[in-house]
């Protein structure tokens, strides 16, 4: 068996399955659920400073998309951060500390932007015996309207300056929170690293309304006839989130700097497919939400077993392995010519391939009377298109054509020579091949 | 109650009176939106689907599936009348599992079709509660059509031509319309007058009118109704019975299947309606299984369906076969009644085994039976003067039209297709189109 403990940038998990700073996090009593069930690591919900907490609203604080029979697929939420009082957090997260030692406990911070705000929460947090903190630079919906989270997480200077206050002020690893709702997201990275960051966590949630409701005209969640964008998360989010962790991976600039991969991780297999672009770990939060903390035994199990097929003794053999292969789209291999190929077996005749392909792609895909769906190699571009509608997994697939046969598409003997669009003659801007 | 099912002989009363309740209670009650909802997710929304080809009045079934999926089921509801509007009753009685289900891309792959069937019916039914009939007549044309028979072929001919903005009289022989929904279908698959109701709903597009207990050849002539109107639409279904040519079939406690289906449907009391404990059903058609069926939900104690061929050959689907066998009823194959025994009334049946060419082997057995159903066939009732027939029904071309000019036919009674509710339901609708073309070309 693999061995899936982790050192994340100092800190210790016996897995790399760490709970994000969100409601599943926001008690004692929910958190030691969490540890009991399997989970590595935990990122209490987000602390304010002292005083009077603030306060939720008293109506429904989530929306969502479903696919097919109501699988969760994006959940939206307006929730600001704990609305408990601070002392009874930290005497929770102290609590939860000494009982579980071997675990990874962060705490998430968001106060407002002057120096003295910071150095006071970060005293009082370093008495827990927490592992470190993660800075709330992220949330879309509420705190932003008052000047933090994604407020700051926006203005890179904001970043840098708040990270170098907690690294001024505190021992702890510092883990900086990203938001995604900004153009490029290696900006605020950057800040967190120039300000001293250990690791950055991303994405924090996605400005977004879910649905309307069509008889009130009002966004969800509505609030007696109103609502405000939250915050977007869950496995719709994967996509943007795997980006942009990419993104930070494969950047010169930052190449090295520690992630935790955050958005939309359901599965085990979603939690390598951040590892390979880069994160250290992963944290969950809308997986847990949905199925409860259980499914954290089948990422462990489905990590490990992965690992081991692969011959890989630990994580960290696997985190970064596909980063290499993130490239610019100028980069890539013009001459790798590939064409659908339908399984007649696994064919169940639904034709979804064809109507994608006739109605809305190339006419590379022909129907005969009796339903029996055949790529003409002479109209296919290999778009993948009907690999995607297929209900059937394996059903299409693409095959690679070999150097040496004529593409009936082209009418051009395919090379194994790689070729991409800077030596390319239709490009203007070309460079001479060399 | 004082009768159980050892009672000897033809006695009423054999169950406790809730028994009666819940075996005749609805067979697939309609799907709530909860079910309907995860059912309909299951749909590929197929490209040219096979299960409107399936389909003999071609819904376009994956467009109702995502209508109802969308939370429009009155919208889907319109796609299936559209096209079927005994879309209620189809969805009832068809034999989903040999036609668009059977087709269905999700019974290749994994064995389980989407429940085509019964969404359907969640779509009808949602739009006949509500009451309304979403359809409206065109301008009259002046034009007047009768149509015989009040079933399924006749009624959605009527029902056609009635939106063509025609005037439409429907005559049938029997007190109710509805035909075969009405007198021929097992109880449990169309409870709470569910035919009545769809009869009434059809009738809200106006123009139509209907004069029961008016029978071609009885009380009127195809003559006559030709002349007096501009086009005849024969929808008369078979109103004769095959018989089993044997001596001593007159013998008492020996009737046609259609008969008794026919008389439980009709009963408002079924505690009142008497069965045999020796039950014994000579056929292997749709008409078999539903009075073995039912004569076993009566309380009757042994109910055997005999059938002379091989289970592969018996027009019964798989699915009914399957129901019969789990109400208890016994299916023997292969064997063919050769005497009837009894004094006065029949007491056993006499069967000898054949092979699949209905060779005779010799060896036979014999059932108790105070109750015979016989089954094996319907026939036209020719009573009437009728356009030229082919083998045994009405020959068709086209959309119905036969050899009389300005008389078509449609349903059971007409030549090609199947004898099922969808079928005549498309032929009559078919027709229907084409009487509109001729009389208006």
């Amino acid at each position: 068996m693999a061995n899936l403990e982790t050192n994340f940038i100092g800190i210790r998990s016996p897995n790399p399955f760490w709970l994000a700073s969100a409601p599943p996090t926001d008690k004692e009593y929910n958190v030691r659920r969490a540890f009991e069930a399997g989970w590595g690591g935990v990122v209490w919900k987000t602390l304010g400073e002292e005083g009077p907490p603030v306060v939720n609203v008293n109506g429904p604080r989530y929306g969502a998309i479903w696919g097919a029979d109501r699988r969760l697929l994006g959940l939206n939420n307006i929730e600001l951060i704990t609305d408990r009082p601070l002392q009874t957090n930290l005497e929770e997260m102290t609590r939860v500390k000494r009982d579980y030692p071997d675990h990874a406990l962060i705490a998430s911070l968001m106060v407002p932007v002057n120096e003295d705000a910071w150095k006071s929460i970060l005293e009082r947090v370093i008495e827990t015996g927490c592992d470190g903190v993660e800075l709330n630079f992220g949330c879309p919906h509420g705190m932003s309207e008052r000047g933090m989270g994604s407020a700051v997480g926006q203005v890179p200077e904001y970043v840098q300056q708040v990270t170098e206050w907690c690294k001024k002020h505190s021992d702890l690893p510092v883990i900086v929170k990203l938001t995604p709702n900004i153009a490029d997201i290696r900006k605020p990275a950057q800040a967190a690293k120039d300000g001293g960051a250990d690791a950055v966590s991303l994405i924090n949630t996605i400005n977004s309304i879910t649905s309307v409701d069509l008889d009130m005209f009002s966004p969800e969640p509505m609030i007696d006839g109103k609502g405000a964008h939250g915050g977007y998360c869950g496995p719709a989010v994967k996509p943007i989130a795997l980006n942009m962790v990419a993104e930070i991976s494969r950047s010169p600039e930052l190449a090295g700097l520690p992630i935790s991969g955050i958005g939309g991780v359901t599965t085990w297999r979603d939690a390598a497919e951040f590892m390979a672009l880069g994160a250290g770990n992963v944290q969950v939060c809308t997986a847990a939400m949905t199925y409860g903390f259980k499914i954290v035994q089948e990422m462990i199990s489905g990590l490990s077993q992965y690992l081991d097929e692969k011959g890989m003794a630990s994580v960290d053999e696997l985190v970064g392995r596909a980063v290499p292969n993130v490239v610019n789209w100028q980069d890539l291999n013009l001459n790798y010519i590939s064409k659908a190929r339908i399984d007649q077996n696994s064919c169940i005749k639904c034709g979804r391939c064809y109507a994608a392909c006739e109605d809305t792609s190339h006419q590379a895909i022909s129907m005969s009377d009796d339903r029996v769906f055949e790529v003409i190699d002479a109209e296919c571009v290999a778009c993948n298109l009907c690999v995607n509608v297929c209900p059937v997994e394996g059903c299409i697939t693409m095959e690679r054509l070999p150097a040496g046969e004529v593409d009936p598409r082209t009418g051009t003997t395919v090379s194994d020579d790689y070729a991409n669009w800077t030596t390319h003659p239709n490009n203007p801007m070309r460079c001479a091949a060399e | 109650m004082s009768e159980t099912a050892l009672t000897p002989g033809i006695v009423a009363g054999r169950l406790d009176a809730p028994a009666y309740d819940e075996n005749f209670g609805d067979l697939h009650p309609r799907l709530d939106e909860h079910e309907a909802l995860v059912a309909a997710d299951r749909c590929y929304f197929c490209h040219d689907a096979p299960c409107i080809t399936a389909c003999p009045t071609e819904i376009d079934i994956p467009l109702f599936i995502r209508q109802i999926a969308t939370g429009t089921p009155e919208a889907a509801a319109e796609t299936i009348l559209e096209q079927n509007i005994l879309g209620g009753m189809c969805a009832r009685v068809c034999p989903t599992e040999t036609l668009c289900e059977e087709a269905c891309v999700r019974e290749a792959a994994e064995g389980k079709p989407v429940l085509i069937g019964q969404l359907q019916r969640y779509a009808t039914d949602t739009l006949m509660e509500a009451g309304t009939h979403p359809f409206s007549r065109a301008a009259p044309t002046g034009k007047r059509i009768a149509v015989v028979g009040a079933g399924p072929a006749g009624l959605a001919c009527a029902h056609r031509l009635a939106m063509k903005g025609h005037e439409v009289t429907i005559f049938d022989g029997r007190d109710k319309p509805g035909g075969l929904n009405e007198y021929g279908i097992a109880a449990y698959k169309t409870v709470d007058d569910f035919a009545e109701r769809e009869v009434d709903w059809l009738l809200k597009i106006g123009g139509i009118s209907i004069e029961t207990g008016k029978r071609l050849g009885r009380d009127m002539t195809l003559a006559e109704l030709a002349g007096g109107h501009d086009a005849v639409f024969l929808g008369i279904g078979l109103g004769g019975v095959n018989a089993l040519s044997l001596e001593g079939e007159d013998k008492d406690n020996i009737r046609d299947a259609v008969d008794f289906i026919a008389e439980l449907r009709q009963a408002s009391d079924l505690t009142a309606l008497p069965i045999g404990r020796d039950v014994v059903v000579i056929g292997g058609g749709m008409t078999a299984v539903d009075a073995a069926v039912q004569a076993k939900l009566l309380g009757a104690l042994n109910v055997s369906l005999v059938y002379r061929r091989g289970r592969e050959r018996m027009n019964a689907s798989a699915y009914e076969q399957d129901l019969a066998a789990s109400k208890g009823v016994r299916i023997i194959t292969n064997a063919q009644p050769v005497a009837i025994h009894g004094n006065g009334a029949v007491r056993e049946v006499e069967f000898e085994y054949t092979d699949d060419d209905l060779s005779p082997t010799g060896q036979t057995f014999r059932l108790a039976a105070d109750q015979v159903f016989k089954a094996i066939g319907q026939t036209l009732d020719a009573a009437s003067a009728l356009p030229a027939l082919e083998g045994r029904k009405i020959r068709v071309s086209g959309a119905g039209r036969t050899s009389s000019e300005g008389i078509w036919a449609g349903g059971d009674c007409a030549s090609g297709g199947d004898d099922l509710t969808v079928t005549a339901v498309a032929e009559g609708r078919d027709a229907a189109e084409d009487i509109h073309a001729s009389l208006m070309g």
